[in-house]
């Protein structure tokens, strides 16, 4: 009788104790978006009435009415483009190496820590290290080829260890099968890793560019705050991004542009939402295929 | 197999194993768990090799060649001989890029001459028909055992002369099981076969010889009926009247 009271409250003790957790994850989830939704708020109400056809066609200007973001959004799409080129096969091989074909010694582990280690250094270090290194020692000048081998510095190792993560998860009954067939490393490789690591690959990749975009740290490092009138037409031209365009307009007296500058998060928010939505897109469809 | 020892770590798994498997036939490798069964398996096509800190002594020989020697492909040697796993293990693509994996990573690239293998694949593994109007369908999309025909296909489609299977019913329904069962029986009839089994019934019902194993060590090797019926090890009629296992 008597343990039979005491089960029926314990079982109310931990439902309650479940519940309270529910509670707070809720709250927690709340006052995320909330955040986030007073960010945007502040920033659409700010940036909104900017938002037109001439800010997206016309250049930097003292004069806020003609001011325009062409300049850095040209700049942007040049930077993240290059470095899209540069930093997916070199991540990509980076981890298909380690993966799969790096013996597992000393050195090799010594290697993946520090690519985790790399992944959390500040990005104005790797800013510096690509005025030192690319502006200046291998003289690139304060090109767009620069920043984006500083960009791909920078997110490079991001993209390691996302990949990495997309073929450790290639099971390995399916390795072992293309094994026993008489594949060679290299066919299994081939033939059966990166065909199902490959969305893994892909998607990590544009979170990784998603973030290079927004990083104005590096880019001030690598372009200086300068006054850019004009669209790139090479990868040696002088530059500006989005980021850096905002941080000039809002160091500006004018009130006015404050608004500008908000208008130019607008619009790098919905290039970045299209980047993760791209990514989002690849991810589902592969998803439904492997199942 | 002569002399045949493997290591894992150190883990001494097989110890000392001399037995000759027949030829056109299916014979059964059983024993309690652990005793190396499939590890004597695998050494075969030398598949422990993909195990770090494995180490294996002895040969093995097939056809007169010792395939642990030094001038021994191993690749060429996995063609001949082929492996069913225990959990059906398809690639996660159409069934006739699963069939055509074997063919193509060993150089065939006619595409008439890939669908002829195909077709020959799945018709020996008994699975033409049901899939023959939705080759391009992913594998995934078969039942269990289907996937494990295709499994068996995929292997057929590289011409072996000997096929493994592990315990390759282990994870189907009855159905599906005597389907494979009978379809072993006529693969015998083309190429050696052998197969682990945890499942005693199934070794009397399908194999035609069978070695007992134990704790790393071939304790009988004989014609089916006999090794049953008149068992020569007390371990063995120990296991096969169920004391332990």
């Amino acid at each position: 009788m008597v343990s039979q009271r005491l089960s029926r409250k314990n079982g109310v003790v931990r439902q309650m104790k479940g519940r309270i957790v529910y509670v707070l994850c809720v709250i927690a989830v709340i006052v995320s978006l909330v955040s986030l939704a007073v960010i945007l708020f502040d920033a659409i109400q700010d940036g909104l009435p900017w938002l037109d056809l001439q800010f997206i066609t016309s250049f930097p200007s003292r004069f806020p009415e003609q001011a325009g973001i062409l300049a850095a959004l040209w700049g942007s799409i040049w930077v993240v483009g290059l470095t899209a080129l540069l930093s997916f096969p070199l991540g990509v091989g980076a981890a298909v190496y380690l993966e799969e074909y790096a013996p597992q010694n000393w050195m090799t582990s010594f290697i993946r820590l520090n690519i985790a280690n790399l992944a959390g250094v500040p990005s104005i270090v790797y800013g510096i290290l690509g005025l030192g290194l690319f502006v200046q020692a291998l003289a690139l000048g304060r090109s767009i080829f620069a920043g984006a081998l500083t960009m791909t510095l920078l997110i490079l190792p991001v993209i390691i260890i996302a990949s990495q993560e997309a073929v450790r998860s290639v099971p390995r009954a399916h390795r072992e099968g293309a094994y026993a067939l008489g594949a060679t490393r290299w066919q299994v490789t081939r033939g059966v890793v990166l065909p199902q690591a490959f969305p893994g690959m892909l998607t990590g990749t544009i979170l990784a560019l998603s973030r290079a975009i927004g990083e104005a740290a590096p880019m001030i490092a690598i372009a200086a705050l300068v006054f850019i009138r004009f669209v790139p037409t090479g990868p040696f031209d002088r530059f500006t991004v989005m980021p850096i365009q905002i941080y000039n307009w809002v160091n500006l007296p004018q009130s006015e542009f404050r608004g500008l500058a908000a208008a130019g998060i607008l619009v790098l928010l919905i290039v970045l939402l299209c980047m993760n939505s791209i990514a989002i897109f690849i991810r589902n469809h592969y998803q439904k295929r492997a199942r | 197999m002569h002399n045949l020892n493997v290591w894992f770590g150190s883990n001494h798994v097989l110890k000392e194993i001399k037995i000759g498997f027949k030829p056109n036939a299916v014979t059964a490798v059983m024993g309690p768990s652990g005793c190396g069964k499939t590890t004597l398996i695998r050494a075969i096509n030398r598949l422990n090799e993909l195990i770090v800190g494995s180490r294996t002594t002895g040969e093995i020989f097939i056809d007169e060649e010792n395939i642990y020697s030094k001038e021994t492909s191993v690749f060429e040697l996995r063609r001949r001989v082929g492996m069913v796993f225990q959990k059906p293990n398809p690639f996660p693509k159409s069934i006739y890029d699963n069939v055509a994996f074997g063919p193509r990573i060993h150089g065939v690239s006619d595409d008439e001459e890939l669908q002829n293998t195909v077709e020959r694949g799945l018709k020996e593994a008994a699975l033409w028909d049901e899939v023959r109007d939705r080759l391009q369908d992913s594998a995934l999309d078969l039942s269990g055992g289907q996937q494990q025909r295709l499994v068996i296909a995929r292997a057929l489609a590289v011409n072996p002369e000997i096929i493994l299977l592990d315990e390759p019913c282990s994870a189907l329904d009855p159905m599906a099981t005597s389907k494979i069962e009978g379809l072993m029986r006529k693969l015998a009839e083309k190429y050696t076969v052998i197969i682990v089994t945890h499942n005693m019934q199934q070794a009397a019902r399908v194999s035609d010889y069978t070695v007992f194993m134990y704790l790393g060590e071939v304790v009988e090797y004989g014609i089916t009926k006999s090794v049953f019926e008149n068992p020569q090890s007390e371990l063995t009629e120990k296991y096969i009247t169920g004391e332990f296992g």
